[in-house]
């Protein structure tokens, strides 16, 4: 009977197993293969070498990378303390009030995200919102605040708010009122409370929250395009660029590659030490 | 014991918008006391733990633990500890780290913290190899000890519980009942004990108070409460009981009592009776069949009716009598004492005066 179960389970899964290895492995494994194909060819049937992996090296793209991944830590972390306490107090504090809050938040995705980076370009720009009305008002101005890295980040921090937002709501959801007034009553401090007791119950929907806003920070490209400039080239940008203006597919397939390996093992990683069942509702 | 109460709770008022949950409170406990708080659902008793281990602040009144008030103290700075309905353990902790936790918020240090952890093991009869055990996969029962331990290492000066046996199946609450009582005596702490269970408060407690709708209802003994209790409510919520109206000295006319002449005039028929007379299904005797033998003294009061059904309890037989003016009268027999005869026979039913207990209201 069993064994019937799982014949049934396993024929029931078929269709959509088939699809996610055509629509997402199979493009995986073409990108795979043509980073060990030499340079600008457009066909796997080539000897393979790893050249456009030694390209990574020589010409500048690890700075890019670095800037991409050290961005997407510091969007997090920014998203990290800023949702905290509005994610505690959709989950613990308001009750009504918290689904305001998600329609609210959730309305900013009906929105293209370039459109909304364009609103922000209009605001910071020289001649925008806060400069022109600075001028307006003082008579004098400055260079507008677009085009440098801060911006950036906050462009990501805007953009990935409700990926951190609403995992870690979920996360603070599964602490325990019992045992938040249980380590007051036991003599905890707010402080010790939230160290002892909130950070850790909460930290599946800690890492998904991280995970999620790193990951798509990560390999973000809008941000930097539009509100950076050319201030750093990030990863993504050197990736579109190999692809497109370079002719170099086996380059942008390196990078992509280097991109992916990374990433998915800081993913992986941290998938690994959390229970996301808890998160998904199985009762611990 | 000494002389000065070691909770004073006076005039302890609470108001949930329109909803009046407390209505000024009074209690004394005494140092080393096991107190239970008994009521239903709604009584609140929920309400007046959550101000006592001060999760919640009082509308009016004021609590006092020995010379220092404490009503509007904050939680984590009262030498109260509460052990939860829930238990509240913390998941991600070991057995040893939920132990240790109130003595690392203390900054006690960890060899110090392992040692004593190691002795509340023992105190609790946990096995001392518990202690890097993840609480998550202790049974139901070893929680319960896990939760006292870690109340105790708080060593409070008082220690609350909020009904944390409710969730547990019968025969394991009965074992937990006896440890709870045993620990009591061997700690010499003051138990203040929440429960809507009457039989489980009887079972460890020196004194019970009784809550209905935001007021003490009766505060006394186990026994007191259970056969002199002082209203309706109190004789009810201790299992089956029979309650008859009592009207001047005419008993038979409301409920069909036949009062022995011998018994007029001694209490609780002494003056002019007026109230609701109870009298606890097992001090209801079957009288024979054919009469009363030469020997025999006849009860103070008896009346007849129809056997309508039994109900076995185990050790106990529990009966059914529908009297001949109406209603309904319970008698628990010991098993070995069973009752003999078909159901639907006509039986007389007798008690003495002193089984009986006269509750003043009607």
């Amino acid at each position: 009977m069993e064994r019937l179960d799982r014949r049934l389970g396993l024929l029931a899964a078929t269709p959509l197993a088939t699809l996610l290895a055509a629509t997402f492995l199979a493009p995986l494994v073409v990108v795979a293969a043509f980073s060990i194909m030499p340079a600008k060819v457009f066909s796997l049937w080539n000897v393979p070498d790893f050249s456009a992996y030694a390209e990574f090296f020589r010409q500048g793209y690890w700075s890019s990378l670095a800037w991409s991944l050290g961005m997407a830590v510091a969007a997090t972390l920014i998203l990290f303390v800023v949702c905290w306490p509005l994610a505690f107090a959709m989950a613990k504090v308001y009750r009504r009030f918290t689904l305001v809050m998600t329609v609210g938040v959730v309305m900013t995705l009906f929105v293209s995200e370039n459109i909304r980076l364009f609103g922000w370009v209009l605001t910071f720009m020289k001649g925008g919102m806060v400069e022109g009305t600075l001028r307006h008002m003082t008579g004098t101005g400055f260079d507008g605040l677009l085009y440098n890295v801060p911006v950036i980040v906050f462009g990501l921090v805007y953009v990935y708010f409700p990926f951190m937002l609403f995992p870690l709501a979920q996360g603070i959801a599964m602490v325990p009122d019992d045992a938040r007034n249980a380590a007051a009553d036991l003599g905890a401090s707010r402080a010790r409370i939230l160290w002892e007791i909130d950070l850790p119950l909460a930290a599946p929907g800690i890492m998904v929250g991280s995970l999620l806003t790193f990951v798509l920070a990560a390999g973000a490209i809008a941000e930097s395009k539009l509100l950076g400039g050319q201030a750093v080239i990030v990863i993504a940008d050197d990736v579109e660029t190999a692809f497109t203006y370079g002719q170099n597919w086996p380059l942008g397939s390196a990078l992509a590659m280097v991109l992916i390996a990374i990433i998915g093992s800081v993913a992986l990683y941290g998938v690994s030490r959390v229970d996301l069942d808890a998160i998904m509702g199985r009762r611990r | 014991m000494t002389e000065q109460p070691i909770l004073h709770i006076a005039g302890l008022y609470k108001q949930f918008g329109d909803f009046v949950a407390l209505h000024s409170i009074d209690l004394k406990v005494m140092e080393g006391e096991f107190l239970a708080i008994v009521g239903p659902s709604g009584s609140g008793k929920t309400t007046l733990i959550r101000l006592l281990v001060g999760m919640d602040e009082p509308t009016e009144g004021t609590i006092w633990l020995r010379n220092r008030r404490i009503d509007t103290v904050p939680a984590n700075q009262r030498p109260t500890c509460m052990v939860f309905q829930s238990l509240a353990l913390f998941p991600h902790m070991t057995v040893g780290q939920n132990i240790e936790f109130p003595l690392k918020i203390r900054g006690v240090s960890p060899d110090e913290r392992r040692a004593r952890a190691l002795e509340l093991l023992d105190l609790l009869r946990l096995p001392r190899n518990y202690y890097g055990k993840r609480v998550t996969q202790c049974s139901g029962g070893e929680r319960q000890r896990v939760a006292l331990a870690r109340a105790l290492a708080f060593d409070p000066e008082i220690l609350f519980f909020d009904e944390p046996l409710s969730a547990l199946d019968y025969r394991l609450r009965k074992t937990l009942e006896k440890e709870l009582k045993d620990l009591h005596e061997r700690t010499g702490k003051t138990f203040i004990y929440i429960t809507h269970s009457l039989e489980e408060a009887m079972a460890m407690s020196d004194r019970i108070a009784i809550m209905r709708q935001g007021r003490f209802e009766q505060i006394a003994p186990a026994d007191v409460i259970y056969s002199r209790p002082v209203s309706r409510f109190v004789a009810e919520f201790m299992g089956e009981v029979n309650l008859f109206p009592v009207r001047g000295g005419s008993l038979s006319e409301a409920a069909g009592l036949a009062v022995a002449p011998s018994a007029m005039g001694r209490a609780p028929f002494d003056g002019v009776p007026r109230g609701t007379l109870m009298v606890r299904p097992e001090n209801v005797k079957f009288l024979p069949a054919g009469g009363l033998g030469a020997d025999d003294a006849a009860p103070d009061i008896t009346l007849t009716g129809r056997m309508r059904a039994a109900f076995d309890l185990g050790s106990r037989i529990q009966y059914e009598v529908e009297p001949s003016h109406g209603g309904r009268i319970v008698v628990e027999t010991l098993r070995e004492n069973r009752f003999g005869g078909a159901m639907g026979t006509e039986v007389t039913l007798g008690w003495n005066l002193d089984k009986c207990h006269l509750i003043a209201e009607d």
